[in-house]
């Protein structure tokens, strides 16, 4: 099958300064791809090359096997990070403007109602709270009947109701068929919605696939996070797998038994324990020594 | 092109602009506020300052030392000397009440004319016959008389109020908003859809000018109902010479808009262009008296040429093919600032 999108060797550079080194990567129709990664990783600037918004410095984009033609911007949906949108319109008018400017279009009414936005519809979008302002962005992204869906960060800033909220659209879109990139720097968000993920650090990719398959491939059993203060001992004494990560002492393990009679043997301190299940911040933490929101 | 998408965007503008209403208000108010001001202010006469053309000689290096006229008159305060290289280019001056007196230089009898509907003429008439002998001397003069109606102060500069007005509107309405636009980043939220960049600047364009004629029209006629201004060509043709100041004022404010993202450096800018325009373009005074340079210098401006042709429409009766020249150069102005506008934009930078 040819992927609906392919990056082959992206390099974005300002000046001195190289924000996407050599990225590549090919995303298959119908499935949601996740760009993950703290902030500066460099997946605003690949998303944004890819959307034409920035030129690249080199390498290459191909939409459905072919190079970005101009049916590209008709066919791709795009919700950024940070907008802003034209003055003094209410949610209505703006998706109206938005619905000129393209050849194919939504109906309204079904957009207004599939994002939650029934009550606001003719409300200045300038007064939205976070969450419908997202899900407002997220219509004006949709108003097109994309092929292909680019969210950028699209629950920054947004409680936690709001963004599983904002979840339940995103997944109501994906299984509609379309193709969703997104990027997010929230592992249980790339979790939540998307099939693939690249995690990105420092302009590259260091990680892809599957988000269980990366957690099988990078994490191994449970992890024990520890206050430090809970040890007398020098860490690396231990017998364990262990990394202090801001002053907590986290402990991977396949045998949860064992690890807890061995802590026990060293006198450590467990009324501080907690136990994890590996995610996708512990695959960035064993990835790179850090955690994504560092 | 696609006019569906240049209509939208079109309306879109208007919306903002007829919801905004605090510059709404003050576009309508700020021109007619300037009006009543000077309406009151003048009382519908003219300058204190008086005129004096003087012919033949060489206007870029007359002094008044060496003109050929009574002393007492050469050392007279409040009056200003400007000079004509011929009879007829200082008649066409007196005409149109842009001096108040024109007077051959040279041994007597002082052949002198006089507009016979300028009360200021009349004044300088008296300082001139004054200065000979102290009192009238006939022998030592040869008056000649024309007459065209009497020009109010008000009546020459409501176009240049207007004209001023349209000015600011067309460069920050077009050229600061754009560049909000880019630094909050609409722009570029546009630029990924398949909205060109022609379509966005037509469409800002052609909202500017509709929000410009529409105003202009509503303070012409408000203010004509208290000034009753005086109209000696065609209204129309006043409105056609305003279209085209709009269309090449707006222009130059894509110009400005086409790039950058800092409001602060657009406002300088704004400011650096738009108010020796204000100055230069005759919008409160005539330049008559001014040097040469200064007269080159503002004959780059737009407002120039509009103000320039609509006084001749509106104070001397001219028709549109009278005005030819001025509709000549505010096309190419358009056409250069659109040419060069288009070059240069950038949805994001």
């Amino acid at each position: 099958m040819v992927p609906i999108l392919e990056v082959k060797d992206l390099t974005k550079s300002y000046g001195p300064l190289v924000a996407v080194n050599d990225v590549s990567f090919a995303i298959r129709p119908g499935i949601c791809f996740g760009l993950l990664g703290p902030n500066g990783a460099g997946k605003t600037t690949t998303l944004e090359v890819i959307e034409n918004i920035l030129a690249p410095t080199s390498g290459d984009i191909l939409y459905k096997g072919q190079p970005r033609s101009a049916t590209f911007k008709n066919e791709v949906g795009i919700q950024f990070q940070q907008t802003s949108l034209l003055a003094m319109l209410t949610v209505w008018e703006t998706l109206q403007v938005f619905k000129a400017l393209y050849d194919e279009t939504e109906n309204l009414d079904r957009l207004i109602e599939r994002c939650q936005l029934q009550e606001f519809k003719h409300q200045r979008h300038e007064n939205l709270s976070g969450g419908q302002r997202q899900r407002f962005l997220l219509a004006l992204a949709l108003v097109n009947r994309p092929q292909l869906l680019f969210l950028d960060e699209p629950s920054t800033g947004l409680d936690p109701q709001a963004r599983r909220n904002l979840w339940d659209i995103v997944n109501a879109i994906k299984a509609s068929g379309k193709t969703i990139i997104l990027t997010t720097h929230y592992m249980e968000e790339a979790q939540q919605l998307c099939d693939e993920v690249a995690i990105m650090d420092h302009g590259r990719i260091i990680a892809r696939g599957a988000p269980e398959a990366l957690i099988r491939t990078h994490c191994e059993g449970v992890t024990v996070v520890l206050p430090r203060g809970s040890f007398r001992q020098p860490l690396e004494s231990l017998p364990l797998k262990v990394q202090e990560i801001n002053g907590a002492v986290h402990i991977q393990t396949s045998n949860i038994d064992d690890c807890l009679k061995q802590l026990l043997s060293d006198q450590v301190d467990l009324s501080d324990m907690s136990v994890h299940s590996p995610n996708l911040e512990h695959v960035f933490l064993n990835l790179t020594g850090r955690h994504l929101r560092d | 092109m696609h006019i569906k998408r240049i209509w939208i965007m079109f309306k879109a503008r208007n919306w903002e602009f007829f919801r905004d209403r605090a510059s709404f208000g003050w576009n309508f108010l700020f021109p007619f506020l300037l009006v009543a001001g000077f309406g009151i202010l003048f009382g519908g006469r003219g300058h204190t300052e008086y005129t004096i053309g003087v012919f033949p000689t060489a206007p870029d290096t007359m002094t008044v030392a060496s003109l050929d006229l009574p002393e007492a008159f050469k050392e007279t305060r409040f009056l200003q000397f400007v000079g004509f290289t011929s009879h007829t280019e200082a008649m066409e001056k007196l005409r149109h009440h842009k001096v108040d007196l024109v007077i051959r230089t040279g041994p007597p009898p002082h052949q002198y004319w006089i507009n016979e509907s300028s009360p200021k003429g009349y004044l300088a008439e008296k300082i001139f016959q004054a200065s000979l002998t102290g009192e009238a001397n006939p022998s030592l003069l040869h008056k000649e008389k024309i007459h065209t109606a009497e020009i109010r102060y008000i009546d020459w500069l409501f176009p240049g109020i207007l004209a001023m007005n349209m000015m600011f509107s067309a460069l920050w309405g077009v050229g600061y908003i754009v560049v909000r636009y880019r630094k909050n980043g609409a722009l570029r939220r546009l630029k990924a859809t398949p909205l060109t960049a022609f379509e966005y600047l037509s469409a800002q364009m052609l909202s500017r000018l509709f929000l410009l004629m529409f105003t202009l029209l509503v303070v012409w006629f408000g203010c004509d109902l208290i000034f009753h201004f005086h109209v000696e060509g065609s209204v129309g043709d006043i409105f056609v010479l305003f279209f085209l100041g709009s269309l090449s004022l707006t222009s130059m404010g894509l110009v400005l808009a086409a790039r950058g993202t800092s409001e602060e450096f657009t406002t300088g800018t704004l400011n650096f262009i738009s108010w020796p325009m204000m100055f230069l373009s005759e919008v409160w005074f005539s330049l008559e008296g001014a040097p040469g340079w200064v007269k080159h210098v503002a004959q780059a401006f737009p407002l120039t040429h509009l103000l320039t042709g609509i006084r001749k429409i509106m104070n001397d009766g001219a028709g549109l093919v009278d005005v030819l020249p001025e509709i000549t150069i505010l096309l190419l102005m358009t056409g250069t600032f659109l040419g060069l506008g288009a070059y240069l934009f950038s949805w994001d930078r």
